[in-house]
């Protein structure tokens, strides 16, 4: 009896240095996003948060680039989280939407409709920046299932150092000071640029073969229509005024249809540039900062002052700022905000370029 | 299903569990599930060939040993009324009733492997002849290539003719047998095993032992170790080095032969040894392939220690058999005749030799270039054998030389380098690109490339050959160490820690190193299309 039980603490022991080492190894290993590549730890941020939001905004660039949940606050009271990613792709909006209402239940989905325009899985690299920070749960095995190119597997989503274990020879410091920590990146899912590069001649867009999205892409908006019903959410689309890749009106024409079919708000923000103020060519002061693919701070400040009003004037969404509660938690946001503004205003002014961003 | 995959490690996994938690009377006929299940995932088509072969082979020996029993029984019978004449005339007419049912099923059993795996190979000759008067070439043909065939095929034709002669008596549960044709880790690449050594463990329903159990885990660490590590990393240079011949002459031919050496060895052996891994750690004990080949001093040697159920399987079944055959003593009596008693009585064994060694070529693949291997293997055996008296002349003169350390490195040396040329052909197209090649060592001289960064044009970095040299040098030690004493039994000498923390460090070796996944071109395991 007495050496049963010792093999069995021996065999336990043996297990856990055995799990403790390949948890350990994968930590090293894995990317972390920190110094480099940062949107790969967008998906991750959100679990940090300890407070639900009126607003969660889903989509690609087009969202963590041109929305300011900050200015949102400050000038509404409306608390809101960007789940963006780069080329996010519809079914992982869909999952990442399904991954939120784990946590909380927001008042409006605001969805961003140019990934409509991507039918298939598109590639690895952005695979894992969308979905490699995203908790294991059943959520995560349909999204990654949804998305996966033809070489993927599934394990190497759930057991990161299957894929990422050939870095050993790239090791930084980077990968040891981040082990066990990560530091801040976005506010509340957006990501700050300050610098200014005016667009210039944006290319005539080319005439495609055929304009109708995806039989793929209709289904997952049928399920984030239904998603957001069941859970009694309204589901705002939009289309974010980004000048390229070019929105055609044909792609368009079938958003307002189903909008319309459907009974959801639709908004082209293309549309509404002038409105809006965003300026996109003046050399100093435009207000993006990769020739109109994504907005800059400004621009995303001027646009979510906009977006604010219009969201207010659509739902009764509350003002926040009263809660003294929310209102401390928002403060740290808010410092931390104005500082990388500060930062990188201090840069651009010093190297007439952002270095550490 | 590849070894190195993830599904065949969630599939073995599962195997142990299910193996050691149900009655132990289900447990070969869940082996026999699983080992279809097995066979059904690579291609939904294959286990039609692999039963095909199972029926045949088990309903052939069946009758075969009725026959024996029968002939037994009469004899027995009839011991004192039979004169020695009558006894000789019944077996006769008896073996001639067996012959009935072995040749039949020898030429079904090999036809099928003969007409998947050589018919393409047939019309690409024809074509050649065809096309030299004018004539049209014929069409190749789409044939599936059942993994494991030659395997599978070699060990159920073995089992007919070791009932024919009547080693042992046939299995009569049909399931039974095939469980021993199919058993699913030695599907992929061997080892070809008899069925008395096989059966005494298959059937078992083998009770769970924590120390074989770990026998068997270390082994298939041990396996992912040489095949992850080093083979697939290997491959990209050696891939790279073949397919592009006409930029890597000389001394990259010379590279040629010692990564491939490595590649091969540590890719076969592992597979072996993940074999032998998952068979142990069911309880189920399946015959050694490798003897640390490499140290062999000659090439009959390195024959006996490579590839060993290979080698015994064409020695049994082709070599004996042949070298006392009727046609063989006829050919032996005529050749002493005319050429002599010494040449004479050498001529049948060097034509056996070469037969055996025809088919041990062509069995590795249907090409001119497996054949020519194979012969030259033979004529080099042959050639070995008429120096031997030479050799033994100058050991007379010396006798001190064969017993020092440099003599018996440079018959090592030797043997590894032949070995390592003759697997040339395994690497280029055909055979006159092979021999262009190997002249090439002789006629350009690049060595200095090899100082100027030419190693790392091959599709491996600098690390890349160091964890190579590393991984190689601890399959040294491994190979130097288990001369004297087994590494099982070094490692089982050690204490828990110890023993535990060189498995873990094994286990995040190949986690960490192994060059599988995503941006690695991860090879099939080279022996399973055999």
């Amino acid at each position: 009896m007495k050496t049963n039980i010792k093999r069995i603490i021996f065999i336990v022991a043996a297990l856990l240095v055995w799990c403790g080492s390949f948890f350990l190894v994968q930590r090293l290993l894995v990317p972390k996003y920190m110094d480099d590549l940062i949107e790969g730890a967008l998906t991750a941020e959100y679990y940090d948060e300890t407070t639900e939001h009126d607003v969660i905004f889903i989509g690609d660039c087009e969202v963590y680039e041109n929305f300011s949940p900050i200015t949102l606050w400050e000038e509404y009271g409306i608390t809101s989280y960007i789940r963006g990613n780069a080329q996010q792709l519809i079914w992982q909006s869909y999952y990442m939407l399904e991954d939120v209402l784990r946590y909380e239940k927001p008042e409006v989905v605001v969805f961003n409709v140019l990934s409509m325009k991507y039918g298939e899985p598109q590639s690895e690299e952005y695979n894992r920046l969308a979905l490699d920070g995203m908790e294991l749960s059943p959520t995560k095995i349909e999204a990654v299932n949804a998305s996966m190119t033809e070489d993927e597997e599934l394990i190497t989503y759930i057991f990161p150092l299957l894929r990422y274990h050939s870095r050993w020879n790239q090791l930084s410091g980077e990968d040891i000071r981040y082990m066990f920590r990560h530091d801040k990146i976005s506010h509340n899912g957006f990501v700050m640029r300050a610098d200014v590069r005016a667009a210039g001649a944006i290319p005539e867009p080319e005439p495609l073969a055929d304009y109708s999205f995806s039989e793929n892409c209709w289904k997952y908006l049928d399920m984030m229509t239904a998603l957001c019903r069941e859970n009694d959410i309204e589901l705002v689309l939009i289309k974010a005024p980004s000048l390229y890749p070019a929105w055609y009106d044909e792609w368009d024409a079938q958003i307002v249809e189903y909008a319309e079919k459907n009974g959801l708000e639709y908004i082209n923000l293309l549309d509404k540039v002038d409105e809006i103020g965003i300026d996109f060519y003046s050399p100093e002061t435009a207000d993006t900062y990769d020739n109109g693919l994504h907005l800059n701070l400004s621009g995303a400040e001027k646009l979510s002052s906009y977006f604010g009003n219009w969201l207010l004037t659509k739902f009764e969404l509350s003002d926040h700022r009263t809660d003294s509660e929310l209102a401390a938690v928002w403060q740290e946001k808010i410092d931390f905000y104005y500082y990388m503004k500060h930062d990188q205003l201090e840069e651009l002014e010093k190297y007439g370029e952002l270095i550490s961003y | 299903m590849l070894f190195t995959s993830y599904s065949f490690i969630f599939f073995i996994l599962a195997v142990f569990f299910l193996y050691y938690t149900i009655p132990k009377g289900s447990r070969w006929p869940f082996l026999l599930c699983a080992s279809y299940i097995f066979y059904f995932i690579a291609d939904p088509v294959f286990p039609l060939f692999i039963l095909a072969t199972t029926a045949i082979t088990y309903f052939a020996a069946i009758r075969i040993g009725k026959l024996h029993d029968e002939q037994s029984a009469y004899l027995k019978a009839n011991k004192a009324a039979l004169s020695s004449d009558e006894k000789k005339a019944y077996k006769a007419k008896m073996d001639k009733r067996r012959t009935l049912w072995y040749i039949p099923s020898l030429l079904v059993g090999f036809g099928i492997l003969a007409v998947i795996k050589y018919t393409n190979f047939v019309i690409f000759n024809v074509n050649s002849i065809l096309t030299g008067f004018g004539g049209q070439p014929l069409s190749f043909v789409t044939l599936i290539l059942p993994m494991g065939i030659s395997f599978y095929t070699f060990q159920s034709m073995g089992y007919l003719i070791d009932v024919k002669r009547k080693k042992y008596a046939p299995e009569r549960n049909f399931f039974k047998f095939a469980l021993f044709v199919s058993f699913f880790p030695q599907l992929v690449q061997g080892p070809i095993s008899r069925f008395d050594d096989l059966a005494k463990t298959l059937f078992a329903g083998n009770d769970f032992d924590s120390k074989v159990f770990s026998h068997g885990i270390r082994r298939i660490l041990w396996g992912f170790f040489k095949k992850v590590v080093i083979a697939d990393r290997m491959l990209i240079a050696v891939n790279e080095l073949i397919d592009k011949p006409e930029e890597y002459r000389g001394m990259y031919v010379v590279l040629l032969m010692l990564f491939y050496a490595i590649e091969l060895y540590a890719d076969f052996t592992g597979g072996i040894d993940i074999t032998i891994g998952v068979a142990e750690a069911l309880g189920i004990t399946v015959k050694e392939n490798f003897e640390r080949p490499y140290f062999s001093k000659n090439i009959e040697e390195y024959w006996r220690r490579w590839h060993i159920t290979m080698g015994t399987w064409f020695r049994d079944y082709i070599f004996y058999p042949l070298s006392i055959s009727t046609f063989m003593q006829k050919l032996s009596k005529k050749s002493r005749e005319k050429l002599g008693p010494k040449l004479g009585k050498k001529i049948p064994v060097y034509l056996a030799t070469l037969i055996v060694w025809f088919a041990t070529g062509i069995w590795h693949g249907a090409s001119w270039n497996f054949i020519v291997w194979g012969l030259l293997n033979g004529v080099v055996i042959i050639i070995s054998q008429e120096c031997s008296p030479l050799y033994a002349k100058f050991h007379e003169k010396f006798p001190k030389v064969a017993d020092t350390f440099i003599y018996r490195s440079f018959t090592v040396a030797r043997t590894f380098w032949l070995m390592c040329a003759l697997r040339l052909l395994d690497c280029y197209r055909d055979v006159p690109l092979t021999f262009g090649m190997f002249g090439s060592i002789f006629t350009t001289f690049n060595w200095g490339g090899l100082f100027s960064g030419a190693l790392t044009n091959l599709g491996l970095t600098l690390e890349d050959y160091i964890i190579i040299l590393i991984g190689c040098a601890v399959m040294l030690g491994a190979s130097l160490l288990s001369r004297s004493r087994p590494m099982r039994d070094r490692i089982d000498a050690m204490p828990f820690a110890l023993r535990s923390g060189l498995c873990l460090l094994m286990f995040l070796a190949i986690l960490v190193f192994g060059a599988y996944g995503t941006g690695y071109d991860a090879s099939q395991f080279i022996y399973n299309q055999f």
